[in-house]
């Protein structure tokens, strides 16, 4: 008899949308030589249709699926993001619309959800208002487009002006429209980039099954172009990178706070390792306890009221719990460890996994928040950086499965189902793969990669597609997506 | 009235001739002869001597009956006499006899003594340290002394207990492969096992601070066995 485990995180279903629910054949080692040896075009296809399945064959040859929010078997909406058009004839229009139409055709592309309709497909008279908009252009092929977005930008004085529409261009009831808005701000380039923002994650939380775009998110990271590694910020889609702190010394391991306003890290002093708290409001520190010893890895619990780190107060690095405010701090680790990189359950905060070297190579550890239950989840090779997946039920970690010295040393991201403990591997044998982290949307995860010869932040989507470079100098790495 | 004045003035007259006629007294004896003035000569021989050496003051008199010299008090007539002056030195003679006193020096320049040879260069505590103390290197992914680490470990422990003043800072150091943060907690623990081998061997605990630095400073960068060796090592700091 077979029983279907699934987490269906795909989007909800509107009348257009056909359900595809293929099976994959039994045998996760078959799944996985079959993806393996695919030639990369088939392996896009199958993967579209797949994405991330993966197959259990149990001995009552009960099949349990897994999916993640990617769009599996599902087929994805077909959107047009037509060029808004000029609404006054300012010159400042020309660049704020470029600047606008690029942002907004990134936004919906990286988002994972659409088959974007490629604009050389588009018709040439563009709507800028529903009154210019002719459905029959746009819902017949070439466009074939089922949904289009589209507005008109406006430059008055020092002001902007946008207003954008998205319309169900395949529906035949008389309400085609489903979201129209109007957005004011100066009539400066970053403001323009907002708004677009603004307007993407108003498409995607309406097509996307109600998950908020991660459009206006931001990534902190570790940067070392000023000669010390310090905390960076950046736009989730790599623009605006700038400086959070001018230390001078080393800071690592930044973890931002799920309401936004604080960033956790670790910082080296004279006398070792501090957790140090940034306050993004003050745009500065504030006071944090000292706990002696080296302090590393802390991360926060999704309700924002505890942190987890790894500390060496007590003589060798175990997982430690507190408050936020750094009171009550809780040994939850014993033993010699190492023990480093804690990370909560993101769903439910009532559990942990963390990295531990105590049977020599590092390995990856589930635990309960008390720190009772302690299970081990990898079982070979070298395995480090949890990170706990939104919808709380999958890990991204890296992992070379077969480490030991004189070994290239290739460390490649891979997603586990942790009731399951089954994975699937995302990056190839390109190069050292580390510090994964997913996105609130739970659709991407960024990460660090030395592929191109030195240490750069990259995005994908949680299906290991789709891979864009964020950073290009100096060396970039730890990145931490916000939670919203 | 007349004959009055003219009666003193040839009284006076007569007293003026009178004591103007010198009375011719008898010729004094003949003084007895008078004794000979003494003589005095001093000489030193050498007249310059460096710090420490000795002269020879030689001096003579005539007709004294009593010579003395400064510095060395009553002396014959004749003679001479060795000394060691401390400083430069004006020695004077002095003869007395029935015919005077004379005296007579002799001037000694005492040389500065020549500056002492340097001592020989000592090293200091802390080259003594970087001398003596040697790094202790580990294994791949490992934390614990290797073997041929013991042999080392023991003698830094032995340097530190003969200078009991020394504190150190022990630094964990891993290579660049593996995670940042992993590495970090490895270093630590490199670290944390070399404090406590040092411990073990009777060097007091809180002269040793530890601190580690994962791969974040490394020593060598180049990617291959030899520098990844160099770099996975707990790495001693001499602290003031």
């Amino acid at each position: 008899m077979s029983r279907e485990a699934a987490i269906d995180y795909s989007p909800r279903r509107k009348p257009w949308e056909s359900m595809q629910d293929e099976r994959a054949p039994k045998g996760r080692k078959k799944l996985e030589s079959t993806l393996n040896n695919l030639p990369q075009s088939k392996l896009r296809r199958t993967r579209a249709v797949f994405t991330l399945l993966l197959l259990v064959t149990s001995v009552a040859s009960a099949q349990d699926w897994i999916r993640t929010g990617t769009g599996l078997g599902v087929d994805k909406v077909r959107l047009a993001a037509a060029d808004f058009k000029a609404a006054t004839q300012d010159g400042k229009n020309t660049d704020l619309l470029k600047t606008f139409n690029d942002t907004l055709a990134s936004d919906l592309d990286n988002a994972g959800i659409f088959d974007m309709v490629s604009k050389s497909f588009h018709p040439l008279n563009i709507p800028g208002q529903p009154t210019e908009l002719n459905a029959r252009d746009w819902n017949a092929p070439p466009p074939n487009a089922s949904m289009l977005a589209f507005g008109n930008l406006g430059v008055t004085g020092d002001k902007v002006q946008v207003q954008g529409w998205l319309y169900d261009v395949k529906s035949t009831t008389t309400a085609p429209q489903v979201l129209g808005k109007q957005y004011n701000d100066n009539a400066t380039a970053d403001a323009v980039r907002v708004i677009a923002h603004k307007f993407a994650d108003e498409i995607i939380f309406r097509l996307g099954g109600g998950i908020a775009g991660i459009a206006e998110s931001r990534i902190y990271f570790v940067s070392d172009r000023s000669g010390h590694k310090e905390i960076w910020v950046m736009d989730y889609d790599g623009a605006n990178q700038h400086a959070v702190t001018h230390l001078g010394t080393i800071a690592l391991s930044p973890r931002v706070s799920p309401d936004g306003s604080r960033v956790a890290f670790s910082a080296n002093t004279k006398t070792g390792w501090d957790i140090t708290m940034y306050s993004v409001e003050l745009n500065r520190m504030v006071a944090f306890p000292h706990f002696g010893g080296m302090n590393f890895s802390p991360s926060w619990s999704p309700d924002g009221s505890k942190l987890a780190i790894s500390s060496s107060r007590n003589g060798y690095p175990n997982i430690f719990s507190m408050d936020a405010s750094g009171g009550n701090l809780k040994r939850l680790t014993s033993g010699q460890g190492p023990d480093i990189s804690p990370t909560w359950n993101r769903k439910t905060g009532a559990q942990l996994a963390f990295v531990s070297g105590r049977t020599g190579l590092p390995q990856i550890y589930t635990m309960e928040a008390d720190g009772t239950n302690v299970q081990r989840l990898t079982d070979q090779g070298y395995a480090v950086s949890p990170n706990w997946a939104p919808n709380g039920q999958f890990l991204t970690f890296s992992w070379m499965r077969k480490y030991g010295p004189g070994e290239p040393g290739s460390n490649d991201l891979y997603l586990m189902d942790i009731a399951s403990k089954q994975w699937v591997q995302l990056t190839h044998d390109a190069g050292r793969n580390d510090s994964p982290c997913w996105s609130p949307d739970g659709r991407h995860i960024v990460f660090q990669s030395h592929r191109t010869g030195t240490d750069q932040i990259f995005s994908m989507l949680a299906d290991g597609t789709n891979v864009k470079q964020l950073t290009f100098s100096g060396n970039n790495s730890q990145p931490n997506w916000t939670w919203k | 009235m007349k004959r009055w004045t003219f009666l003193v003035f040839i009284f006076g007259l007569l007293l003026f001739v009178a004591a103007c006629t010198k009375k011719v007294a008898p010729p004094p004896p003949p003084p007895p002869p008078a004794p000979t003035a003494p003589t005095a000569s001093l000489s030193a021989n050498p007249n310059t001597v460096d710090k420490g050496q000795a002269t020879t003051l030689t001096w003579q008199t005539t007709n004294a009956t009593d010579v003395s010299i400064d510095g060395i008090g009553t002396v014959e007539a004749n003679g001479s006499r060795s000394v060691t002056p401390a400083d430069s030195t004006t020695y004077r003679l002095v003869a007395k006899g029935a015919g005077g006193t004379q005296d007579a020096t002799a001037r000694v320049t005492v040389n500065a003594p020549p500056p002492p040879p340097p001592p020989p260069p000592s090293l200091t505590e802390q080259q003594l340290f970087a001398q003596n103390v040697k790094d202790i290197y580990f294994d791949y992914d490992k934390a614990d002394i290797r073997a041929d680490q013991q042999a080392p470990l023991q003698a830094n422990a032995q340097f530190l207990q003969q200078h009991p003043n020394i504190h150190i800072t022990i630094e964990g150091h891993c290579d660049e492969r593996g995670s940042t943060e992993y590495n970090l907690a490895l270093g630590t623990n490199r670290a944390d096992t070399v404090k406590n081998a040092l411990v073990q061997a009777g060097v007091s605990g809180d002269r040793i601070k530890t601190i580690s630095f994962g791969k974040e400073k490394p020593f060598c960068t180049e990617a291959n066995d030899t520098c990844w060796q160099q770099n996975r090592r707990g790495h001693f700091v001499y602290e003031q």
